[in-house]
């Protein structure tokens, strides 16, 4: 349901500011996101100011200072620093992207960084992802088959193979999903840009023989359809996929095969 | 999304920066709503015209105010918006125009079509008032 405002528990209040910038040529402001489940307050944004000369070009090497030698109570997830994991998934100067693959030098004045937007927060910038995981569950995300197993390989024409491209790179960060409005409002039914994409990577997939029961399964008008094509999903994506696109393959294949 | 964990929600429209699609796309949502909401202008018109001449004359009278007329230009506007990017989404229905390059064309495409066909239905409208 559609709720502009957040919850009073969620209200975002001013914290505290932490200057080790020393009067450095290359300051730059931080304004982080902050919620502690032990304290029993509201969330606040905290400020650091910082000497960019300090560490690596990027958002997470920014945040990894912060933690390793300001701020040891700031929390995050992490892992790969190369895009390729999808840890470190947040809302970066308002759009959401992959810290270790924002350049600090593309945010122009302070750098907000808050959570993947409207999400349950475990602590500071980690986002709970149990409900999204089971709606990736849902759509069972491997391949079924009726036949018998063959005794090699599963081959695949090139052609076929190439269907999947812009697909089977997705990291499941969920910097899509979590963009979306109507994710957003109705995030308990809609699967959202990121399960869709990967519910269609299994639907064009030439070994896979469950296409109707899967095509079945999305047949909801919460599930599917409460996609309206605003896009923000695709202006999102830290890997240049395209979410969006693969939802409108969808929806065209219902129509096709009534 | 709900959440009965005790837990913050973390902060969505209070932060995002929505791109010019994502803005044109509740546009479009709230050009519908005012489109039906016209729709009763229009139908009040016509059951006026219907009713008698004194009638038609008080609601001819309204609509020829200057509100009245700001209210028909907001209608317009609303209407050839609509009108315009509907279109785009049949395009978008046919699986087409899903780059980032496409939309951003796309969005210039739609806003300058709706300004242009707006501004001539009303010189010509006003020039034949």
């Amino acid at each position: 349901m559609v709720e502009l405002n957040l919850p009073a528990n969620s209200r975002v209040g001013v914290g505290k500011t932490i200057n080790v910038a020393n009067g450095a040529k290359r300051a730059k402001t931080f304004k982080i996101y902050r919620w502690n489940p032990d304290d029993g307050q509201n969330p606040r944004v905290d400020t650091y100011i910082v000497d960019l000369d300090k560490f690596g070009p990027m958002i997470l090497d920014a945040i990894i200072y912060i933690k390793n030698q300001v701020d040891s109570t700031l929390t995050f997830r992490r892992s790969c620093r190369e895009g390729i994991c999808g840890s470190c998934a947040m809302n970066i100067d308002g759009t959401n992207t992959l810290a270790c693959l924002k350049a600090i030098e593309d945010v122009k004045g302070d750098v907000a960084i808050y959570p993947l937007p409207h999400m349950p927060v475990v602590k500071d910038l980690v986002p709970d992802l149990k409900h999204i995981y089971a709606q990736l569950a849902s759509i069972k995300p491997w391949l079924q088959s009726q036949s018998p197993a063959p005794s090699r390989e599963r081959l695949q024409s090139p052609e076929d193979r190439a269907k999947l491209d812009g697909l089977y790179e997705c990291i499941l960060c969920f910097c899509c999903s979590t963009s979306c409005p109507s994710y957003w409002w109705n995030g308990d039914r809609y699967l959202g840009p990121s399960i869709l994409l990967q519910a269609y990577r299994w639907i064009v997939d030439s070994r896979d023989e469950m296409t109707g029961e899967r095509l079945d399964n999305l047949e909801d008008p919460f599930r599917l359809y409460r996609c309206h094509t605003i896009m923000n999903c695709t202006k999102a994506c830290p890997k240049g996929l395209n979410p969006a696109k693969a939802i409108a393959e969808i929806k065209k294949l219902m129509v096709v095969r009534r | 999304m709900a959440n009965g964990s005790g837990r913050p929600l973390s902060p969505h429209l209070q932060v995002y920066k929505l791109p010019l699609t994502a803005l044109m796309s509740i546009a479009h949502r709230i050009t519908g709503v005012g489109l039906g909401v016209g729709t009763l202008l229009l139908t009040w018109w016509l059951v006026a015209a219907a009713a008698g001449p004194e009638a038609f004359a008080r609601a001819q009278g309204f609509i020829g105010s200057f509100f009245g007329l700001l209210l028909l230009f907001g209608w317009s506007a609303a209407l050839y918006y609509h009108l315009c990017n509907g279109v785009r989404h049949l395009v978008w229905d046919a699986g087409k125009s899903f780059e980032l390059t496409d939309t951003a064309r796309a969005n210039q495409i739609v806003l300058g079509a709706a300004a242009v066909l707006t501004v001539l239905t009303w010189i010509v409208g006003l020039a034949a008032w």
